[in-house]
């Protein structure tokens, strides 16, 4: 059997499967009428800033950056949103919930691991806090505690509004939630007690795993059955990436745990098939569902092309799942494979920059209102963050740049770019959007946000550029044989405390965050102007 | 796009698409792949100290894949041959790691030999390689006022050694260290990988 051709082939009948499917799925491609793209608004509302997180003078500030204002939202479409925030703020209030704490956990775990790194002898008594254990209970304080947590809250948050109904089984939901993170509970205590499958992402061990899977299924069959209740006509670009999230997390989750099936080198590929899946297909698809709603709706103009959109997730689809093998380059794996991942990773160049573009269009001649929203910052950053570090990964699949940052802290820095820089600063975005429409209340203390935004900007910019040259000058030594392995130790020392520095700082926005969460939470502070509903603002001079 | 049942199923081929190329034609390709000629089974001690590397999570910053020397000059630095598939025919879960923290430790056993050394190392690897950033594992050892008969007792550098007593290897560093020293993969592939089979017959 010639492979590569076979796979030359097969991946030529598959794109071009790809772009007729994409094609099939809109009536006339070159059609600008974007009524999908309008369905976030209500009639007469485009035009019109939302942003819950700012107080009234800062809400006109931002409708003045913004060219016009057009007529008064229709009120009963106001009423029917108010009713699908009523319907899913005490399970997004919940998931939210539970995200800042686990936020908080990864937070210290991932210092504490960050300062071992640079001084090996610090509380070394304690096995719990051993590196190889610390560091693994920061990653799944991440990857099943806050980001899920958030970006399921998030979506369980949108979707009624998406969809225009309310939503259904709200309490199932909140069950869910509480067994997944019983689950995850017992998880990272059992990482601290060295039990643990072994594989990266997938520590925890597989019978607390069916509480996830439980808890999960409980979290998403709610939004299966809200979907089927929509009242709209087009489902917003928003809505398929969560949809698709949704279904494809618990596939991945449960292949991977199969046990006694996969064995040797094949669970190598089987465990970076999931774990940059577990990105690439629910993580950065949740995520870009944020930034596709909240986006537009706070500067009150809909996306700019619908057909950038749709090119932009079928893309991801197909390619983001095939990526995984580029961790293996240069490992005893299939040659085809690797081949197959590196092409597939530059492939994913196209949806990112579908995703980019159309960004950057909708926010053109608006950037200005990024100065009054705390939401726009953290959604817009955060965007880019995606479109860097996505590039960043397809050209690290390449294998010259491969050999040099493969087993290197560079690709600990890109994999912060992706979880931190875009999805983490996302959900903050989304969070300072929705609280104020879950709890009626808006954010006791606007200084916060700012001190939170910088001290989170700053500290992730500090350990960014920190590990990346860490990262970059311990893989030119170690492809230099002619200097000892040492070398490419010690000359991540002062690059590792830098990382421990910027991490300190972005804990110390956390903080400022959750204590804000919680004052907010618990009806604290100063009540600035009453409940945050969707008051119409005074109109412009 | 106005129809759910063409976004779900649209977006379950493509994950099928990707789950057949990065798992199931590997396994059908790899299932009956023989371990490499000269490659033997974990003793039970080996295998509770390949438990031990797991728990402690080695794997975070030691890698257990030697690349071939076209692409990187692993073998230079005495990590070995580049591996092949036959190689981690015993290993379950698998421990190829994505990090040289540490180097990378295929061949652990054939380039450090020595029981004493690898014990002394886990106990305090700063003892032995200056400026390692390696954590010390004091809780897989205890300090002793004196040995007692059966108790393995930690040959340190006098600068290291605990003044009044002595070091002693509890049973999973034992293991770790006969884990380590069983890392060593430095007999030859006959033949490339897809030729492998033919050879072992």
């Amino acid at each position: 059997m010639d492979i590569p051709s076979l796979l030359l082939s097969s991946f030529i009948i598959a794109v071009t499967g790809l772009f007729f499917f994409i094609w099939s799925l809109r009536k006339g491609l070159l059609d600008s009428d974007p009524a999908a793209a309008k369905v976030i608004f209500s009639r007469g509302e485009i035009g019109r800033v939302e942003e819950p997180a700012v107080a009234g003078a800062t809400q006109r500030d931002l409708q003045r950056t913004m060219a016009f204002v057009a007529g008064e939202p229709d009120a009963k479409e106001l009423q029917a949103r108010i009713a699908a925030d009523a319907s899913s703020a005490r399970p997004a209030f919940v998931l939210l919930g539970f995200a800042v704490f686990w936020l908080l956990v990864a937070s210290l775990a991932g210092l504490t691991s960050s300062i071992k790194l640079h001084e090996p002898d610090w509380l070394t008594q304690y096995a719990w806090l051993s590196f190889g254990r610390i560091r693994t209970i920061h990653l799944n304080a991440v990857a099943y505690g806050w980001a899920p947590m958030a970006a399921l809250g998030i979506a369980l948050w949108m979707l009624p509004r998406l969809l225009k109904t309310t939503l259904e089984g709200a309490r199932v939901a909140i069950g869910g939630a509480v067994l997944w993170n019983i689950g995850l509970a017992i998880g990272i205590g059992s990482i601290a007690a060295g039990i643990t499958d072994g594989m990266e992402w997938l520590e925890i061990p597989g019978q607390v795993g069916v509480l996830f899977a439980l808890g999960g299924a409980m979290i998403g069959l709610p939004l299966v059955f809200t979907l089927r209740r929509r009242k709209v006509e087009h489902l917003y670009v928003s809505v398929w990436y969560m949809g698709a999230a949704l279904f494809w997390f618990p596939v991945l989750y449960i292949v991977a745990k199969l046990p006694n099936l996969h064995f040797g080198v094949e669970q190598a590929t089987m465990n970076w098939w999931f774990g940059h899946n577990v990105l690439g297909l629910f993580y950065t698809p949740l995520s870009l569902a944020a930034v596709y709603y909240f986006l537009p709706k706070v500067i009150g103009r809909p996306i700019q092309s619908y057909n950038l959109s749709l090119i932009g997730f079928w893309c991801l689809a197909f390619f983001y799942g095939q990526v995984g093998g580029h961790h293996l380059v240069g490992g005893p794996v299939p040659e085809w494979l690797i081949t197959l991942s590196i092409v597939q990773s530059i492939m994913m160049i196209v949806p990112v920059v579908a995703f980019s573009l159309n960004q950057h269009l909708t926010m053109r001649g608006h950037f200005a209102a990024l100065r009054h929203s705390a939401t726009l910052r953290f959604v817009v950053l955060g965007g880019m963050m995606y479109t860097l570090s996505s590039i960043q990964g397809s050209f690290e699949a390449l294998r010259s740049v491969n050999t040099v940052t493969h087993f290197t802290h560079f690709t600990v820095a890109h994999a912060h770019l992706g979880l931190y820089g875009f999805v983490t600063l996302v959900m903050f975005g989304a969070i300072y959007f929705a609280m104020p429409r879950i709890v009626s209340r808006e954010w006791p203390y606007p200084t916060l946000i700012g001190v939170h935004f910088w001290l989170v900007t700053i500290g992730f910019a500090i350990y960014f550029v920190s590990l990346t040259t860490a990262g970059v000058l311990q893989g030119l030594n170690m492809v230099d044989a002619s200097k000892p392995f040492m070398d490419s130790v010690r000359v991540t020392l002062p690059w590792l405390a830098g990382r421990s520095v910027g991490g300190a700082l972005m804990t110390l926005g956390h903080l400022a965050f959750a204590g804000h969460f919680l004052l907010m939470a618990l009806g604290r502070g100063p009540r600035r102007s009453g409940a945050a509903l969707l008051r119409p603002l005074a109109p412009t001079a | 796009m106005e129809n759910e049942v063409k976004l779900i199923s649209g977006a379950m081929v493509t994950l099928a698409i990707a789950t057949a190329s990065l798992v199931v034609l590997p396994y059908l390709q790899l299932r009956h792949e023989p371990p490499t000629p000269g490659l033997k089974p974990y003793t039970d001690a080996q295998l509770r100290g390949r438990h031990v590397y797991i728990r402690e999570g080695c794997v975070y910053c030691h890698s257990q894949q030697p690349r071939d020397p076209s692409q990187a000059p692993d073998d230079k630095r005495g990590w070995g041959r580049p591996s092949v598939a036959g190689d981690y025919y015993y290993d379950s879960p698998h421990l190829l790691g994505t990090m040289r923290t540490g180097p990378d430790l295929f061949n652990i056993g054939a380039r450090q030999p020595s029981a004493d050394w690898q014990l002394g190392h886990l106990y305090q690897p700063r003892a032995y390689t200056p400026d390692s950033i390696m954590p010390a594992y004091p809780y897989l050892f205890e300090v002793r006022k004196q040995a007692e008969p059966g108790d393995k007792v930690v040959a340190l550098p006098p600068r290291f050694a605990p003044t009044g007593g002595v070091v002693v290897a509890t049973q999973a560093a034992q293991d770790l260290v006969s884990y380590l020293l069983a890392l060593d993969r430095t007999f030859p592939v006959l033949a490339p990988l897809a030729d492998a089979s033919p050879a072992s017959n």
